[in-house]
């Protein structure tokens, strides 16, 4: 039963599985990209208060997710490689955080594009836009640490620490940031019953949502490849794998 | 010999105060290091006592942060560097508890001590007599709480030549829910309404962190001196 989990800390076949995925990952986030991209900015309907400028949250919104769930998975696979020594887990970390570093910061250049059309300003001390703020310290603080050390294998262990570390920090780095009286607008999917938009509008984002997804599985597997080789670069099976 | 936890405790506290008050210049510095950045605030931005007012929390939480982070380089550094470390970590009793009381004992030279000196800051920026209990029992569950995010990051950073900057490059981020509870406390003393949410919280992450934190420390000292 646990086969499949242990030959994850196998690094030819995490190197062949993330070849095999990408691809998929990738046709599948052009098509659920395509979709929320056609249908969110052409037909769906403009929004009452914010007219079309509202059609940023096609990237917006699914960019600031991305950023939390790349964290979330980077500490995790941290954590896996620091409970059970697979190395392969300090792979996937080190792989996953330069990429929500940048959904961190697509999440707040989209966040103060948009925020100059309807806050008047491109950045306010919004509680949302700063702890996305910190959330991106976070990231560079792990991807500091990693660097710093001259034994990459200390370096991995380390930053996992600093990312479990981070992770139990950003609910309580949220929740502290929301104290003070929010600008942004409250939550609008994740409302249990009926959501507050129209299907019109919500189907493209959740479309752009699970597209952005896919794209971050299909980079993570590409940078996934390039860790796992430079990791394993003195491995025989590398030296096969380029030649052939 | 072999001595109980909460002796080994007690000997190491002994030991680091033992120490720290053999070097007083070392002990004044972060102090100093206070006083000059709440002096810059009033040189930079205004004489007004009444516009100072309304700063004094952010610039009296900022600059304690500030002088706490570049003492905390010196948490586990000259010990690590002697191998006294290693030794500590050697002789039997839990890394934990030696990170407790180093911990514990860093405090009490650096936090305790900025918190009694803050009256004075506070003064000098226009707090109210009255909003003083506040701002000493909210610095003092701010500066404890940070110890202990500041032992992750010190035995994160402790094998590292340029540690310093990387360690307030992690530490801050973690330590921005203080900045926030404890000038917000502050803050509402000063202006007479009631602090009590404020400091439960502060409370709260005290708590928290001094239960979970003494662990992921460990966790990081094993990884750098192994």
């Amino acid at each position: 039963m646990w086969t499949w989990f242990y030959k994850l800390a196998s690094p030819p076949y995490v190197y062949a599985a993330a070849a095999a995925l990408a691809p998929w990952f990738l046709g599948l986030a052009a098509i659920t990209v395509g979709y929320g991209l056609v249908d969110g900015l052409v037909y769906a309907p403009p929004d009452y208060q914010q007219g079309d400028a509202f059609r940023i949250i096609y990237v917006h919104a699914p960019s600031a997710w991305l950023s939390l769930f790349a964290y979330t998975s980077m500490a995790l696979a941290g954590a896996i490689a620091l409970v059970w020594r697979i190395k392969m887990g300090h792979a996937v970390a080190a792989a996953s955080a330069p990429i929500g570093a940048s959904f961190t910061v697509l999440a707040l250049v989209t966040g103060s594009l948009w925020g100059r059309p309807m806050w008047g300003t491109y950045w306010a001390w919004d509680p949302r836009l700063t702890s996305e703020l910190i959330l991106l310290f976070l990231y560079v603080g792990v991807m500091s640490l990693r660097s710093a050390f001259e034994d990459p294998s200390r370096g991995d262990r380390a930053a996992a620490l600093l990312g479990i570390v981070g992770l139990v920090n950003v609910p309580i780095i949220h929740y502290s940031v929301t104290w003070w009286n929010s600008l942004h607008q409250g939550a609008t999917v994740a409302k249990l019953g009926k959501p507050p938009m129209p299907g019109s509008m919500l189907w493209p984002l959740l479309s752009m949502l699970l597209g952005f997804m896919l794209f971050y599985g299909a980079v993570l597997c590409m940078r996934l490849r390039g860790e796992v080789l430079n990791r394993e670069r003195q491995a025989k099976w590398v030296r096969e794998a380029i030649k052939s | 010999m072999r001595v109980g936890a909460f002796e080994a405790f007690g000997l190491v506290v002994r030991r680091e105060l033992c120490l720290s008050f053999r070097r007083p210049d070392q002990l004044l510095q972060p102090l100093v290091f206070f006083l000059i950045v709440t002096t810059l605030f009033p040189l930079g931005l205004s004489l007004q006592l009444s516009l100072l007012r309304d700063m004094a929390p952010g610039v009296l939480w900022v600059a304690a942060l500030l002088s706490s982070l570049l003492s905390l380089d010196s948490l586990f550094k000259s010990d690590a560097d002697d191998g006294t470390l290693e030794q500590l970590a050697l002789c039997g009793q839990g890394l934990t508890v030696i990170v407790v009381a180093k911990t514990f004992a860093h405090w009490l030279v650096t936090g305790a001590a900025l918190v009694l000196v803050s009256p004075v800051v506070g003064t000098a920026l226009g707090i109210p007599g009255a909003a003083f209990a506040t701002m000493l029992l909210s610095l003092g569950l701010g500066t404890l709480t940070l110890s202990w995010l500041g032992a992750i990051g010190a035995g994160l950073t402790v094998g590292l030549k340029r540690g310093n900057v990387l360690l307030s490059l992690i530490v801050l981020p973690l330590a921005m829910p203080l900045l926030i509870f404890g000038a917000g406390a502050t803050d509402r003393a000063i202006s007479g309404t009631s602090a009590v949410g404020a400091l439960y919280f502060l409370a709260a992450l005290c708590v928290f962190t001094c239960t979970l934190a003494p662990f992921a420390a460990t966790v990081a000292l094993r990884i750098t001196l192994e």
